[in-house]
């Protein structure tokens, strides 16, 4: 209202409430076309994209996360950007209906250490620090030496599970053992308690520290690593979540991984690509397991060293140093 | 003072000479504030060496891998054992009557608070994320022994401060007014922490109560801090570790490094605060007497816990015991048993030897060892893990402290005698209100003639 109007209305204040009223009357009514006229031309658009799509008829087929197979149009895809809540939570679940199982047969491992070198590789690690490692075994002297690619047994009564104080490792329904490090607080008791020396700490800042800056963390593949937690085998969530075989299995040369589902009964050879009856091969070759006696239950199954074609070969002799 | 009764005869004079002579120490003379400057500078370096932890990561120790915990935990559970002591003097010895050990108690009371309170601190040295530490609230599972650690450490931290306060409430209230010429500030925290205490009988009978309950609260309490303390060894398959003994056996431990603590403490208060007259040969005598019991107590648990998987020798064992017996850790392993334990317990039970000066000499060294038998509980079983250990650096293969780690650890020493400082000088170390009823024979109850 300007100055004058004001003066004016001051006056007389009956014609100006009149011409308040009409005013609003008036904004009301433009405000009503106005939204049903944008209404109609959303609705008259959308029905424009419907056509339009349904005339390309362009479909595809699309997996979902319950792993039904199903058909959208191509035009109603939309990236999908996984929450990091979510992906938490659905690495702490595990994956429904699995109870992952591996198989190593000691009479085939010739220390290629190509486990070790696949598995340090996709976790980001230096080459002593250890999710798998081979180790040298001799029981006594009178017995054959022979390798032992050495994973986390993920056990079925895992003393680190016990002893963790804020739940930062734990146990899934598929039967992995699972580590997360924006969880952990570094006090260690977990390397303590394990009998089978599967865990190692970040003493230092990890090996990819600066280039995996910024990435989303991936709590089925430990990666980015961080400092001053733990870390260890996952069994590959990450992999078997796409349906593939872990790392390991599949980079050793020698066929000495088998890994699969002990609910189907089954285990693939990561060299063979050959699916063999679970309880057979465990039956036929006095399958056993590391230190049963302390009741931990491990998932990692082994077959002893027997009937091997090669010479026990010493490993190269290498010399690790510490690296910054 | 006012509101005080007259109590039985010879008492306000027994209380002004009492007074005097335990009120003389408290106040800032120039020993007092060099050793303090001393401590805090030497903490401050201490410090620095904790700032290049936090900055590197717990890299700059010499853990790793293979023995990953080292000096912190073998440290933290030397703090805990030695804060025991508390509930050893105070509620085992007092409970059961023993008149003398009135002058010591709140010297036992400042031990426990200091170790207890730089314990909690000691754990958070070890942490490779201690910027995580409230998850421990936010996400603790009942399962972990550690969160029962937690817990009791806390508990008998808070308890044994009350132990400490709740005696000192009379007198500071006795103090307040006999503080001339000392900083007004002094006087002020005298006035408010005396919780305008009056002296009426009522309230010596409310404070009699309330220490008796916390006294009894505190034994099954203290067990547990250190049973639990022991259970984060013995809930792992360790060779070493894996036994069933470890709580009474720490309990015992706990006794004699504790034990030895008060000692040392007793004698330093008695030189250097002219206390002869309150802290005397007697008291020696008499705490000399309990270093040897809870000494000969300890060395059987010793005898149980080596004697019994020597003489099985299962394989992992077998490998572990002559580590210590007759490897690496031997000259360790025998220096501490004999020095801190047998030979001491032998010097003990001559008269001659439970003199306050020869016991300074004798439970410095039973401390050390006691210090350094933590290092050989914690250490050498992680040496030889079930599985060998290959394809490592061969930093990784034998655990070394380094000087930031040593440091680090200093810094809770050095932290515990700053609370130990504190506590003794800028308050009454022994009970003057205990002291002066004492001598007379009479009890404020008794003599209530209100």
């Amino acid at each position: 209202m300007s100055k004058k109007d004001k003066e004016k209305s001051s006056e007389d204040p009956k014609i100006d409430e009149i011409l308040e009223s009409s005013r609003r009357d008036f904004l009301k009514k433009v405000g009503i076309v106005g939204a049903a006229s944008v209404a109609g031309a959303a609705a008259i658009y959308s029905g424009y994209r419907y056509e339009h799509a349904k005339s390309d008829g362009e479909s595809v087929k699309v997996l979902t996360e319950d792993n039904r197979l199903v058909l959208i149009p191509k035009d109603q895809m939309k990236d999908y950007k996984p929450d990091p809540k979510r992906l938490l939570l659905r690495g702490r679940d595990g994956i429904k209906g699995k109870k992952w199982v591996m198989i190593i047969d000691l009479s085939k491992c010739r220390n290629a250490r190509k486990c070790v070198n696949a598995c340090q590789g996709a976790h980001h690690l230096r080459p002593y620090e250890y999710h798998i490692n081979t180790l040298q075994m001799q029981e006594s002297v009178n017995t054959p030496a022979y390798h032992m690619p050495k994973p986390c047994q993920h056990c079925d009564n895992p003393p680190c599970v016990s002893v963790c104080p804020v739940d930062a490792t734990f146990k899934r329904q598929d039967g992995i053992v699972l580590i997360d490090n924006e969880r952990c607080i570094g006090c260690r008791f977990c390397m303590a308690a394990c009998p089978y020396s599967a865990r190692m700490f970040h003493w230092q800042e990890p090996l990819a520290a600066e280039a995996d800056k910024g990435k989303e963390y991936d709590i089925e593949l430990n990666v980015p690593q961080k400092k001053g937690t733990i870390s260890k085998c996952l069994f590959s969530a990450d992999r078997l979540r796409e349906g593939a075989l872990p790392y390991c299995v599949s980079a050793c040369p020698n066929g000495v991984f088998y890994f699969g589902d002990e609910n189907e009964n089954a285990v693939t050879n990561g060299t063979t690509k050959e699916t063999v009856n679970l309880k057979e091969l465990l039956e036929k070759n006095g399958a056993y397991r590391l230190m049963a006696e302390l009741g931990t239950k491990p998932r990692v199954y082994y077959l002893p060293p027997k009937n091997r074609i090669f010479d026990f070969e010493k490993g190269e002799e290498q010399e690790y140093k510490e690296l910054t | 003072m006012s509101g005080s009764q007259i109590k039985s005869e010879g008492y306000s004079e027994r209380l002004e000479t009492v007074s005097s002579d335990i009120l003389r120490n408290v106040r800032f003379n120039k020993g007092f504030i060099l050793w303090m400057g001393f401590l805090i500078l030497a903490l401050a370096a201490c410090l620095f060496a904790y700032y290049i932890q936090l900055r590197k990561g717990l890299g700059v120790t010499g853990l790793r891998d293979v023995t990953s915990w080292g000096m912190y935990i073998a440290n933290f559970v030397f703090f805990v054992a030695t804060s025991l002591v508390g509930m050893l003097i105070s509620s085992v010895l007092g409970l059961s009557g023993a008149q003398w050990v009135k002058p010591i108690a709140r010297i036992a009371e400042i031990i426990a608070v200091a170790f207890a309170a730089v314990a909690g601190l000691v754990i958070i040295s070890d942490m490779g994320r201690p910027d995580r530490l409230p998850y421990v609230f936010l996400f603790g599972r009942v399962q972990s022994p550690i969160l029962w650690d937690v817990t009791v450490v806390t508990t008998y931290f808070f308890v044994s401060l009350l132990l400490w306060f709740l005696p000192v409430i009379p007198d500071l209230a006795i103090a307040k007014t006999r503080l001339n010429g000392r900083p007004g500030i002094l006087i002020k925290v005298y006035e408010l922490l005396s919780l305008k205490w009056i002296h009426h009988p009522k309230q010596y009978e409310i404070l009699r109560q309330a220490m008796r309950v916390l006294l009894i609260l505190i034994v099954p309490l203290a067990f547990a801090i250190h049973t639990v303390t022991s259970w984060l060894f013995a809930v792992t398959p360790r060779p070493g570790w894996d036994s069933s003994i470890f709580g009474p056996y720490f309990i015992s431990g706990a006794f004699v490094s504790g034990t030895a603590a008060v000692i040392i403490a007793m004698y330093f208060f008695r030189v250097s605060y002219k206390l002869q007259k309150y802290l005397t040969e007697d008291h020696f005598e008499k705490i000399g007497r309990v270093l040897v019991l809870v000494s000969i107590v300890y060395l059987y648990f010793n005898l149980n816990e080596f004697m019994v998987p020597g003489y099985k020798l299962k394989s992992l064992d077998a490998i572990h015991l002559k580590e210590l017996f007759a490897g690496e850790y031997a000259p360790l392993f025998w220096g501490v048993q004999l020095l801190g334990l047998v030979i001491p317990v032998i010097l003990l039970l001559f008269r001659r030897f439970r003199k306050p000066f020869p016991m300074l000499i004798i439970s410095i060294a039973v401390l050390a060892a006691a210090w350094l038998k933590r290092y050989i509980i914690v250490v050498p079983p992680q040496g030889h893990p079930f599985l060998p250990v290959q394809h490592v650096p061969v930093e990784w293969v034998i655990y070394k402290p380094t000087l930031i780690e040593t440091a680090v650890t200093f810094a809770s020493i050095i932290l515990v005698l700053i609370i130990v400082t504190v506590l003794s000088k800028l308050f009454p170390i022994l009970p003057i209100w205990e002291l002066a009823e004492d001598e007379s024979g009479s009890d404020i109850d008794k003599t209530d003639n209100n």
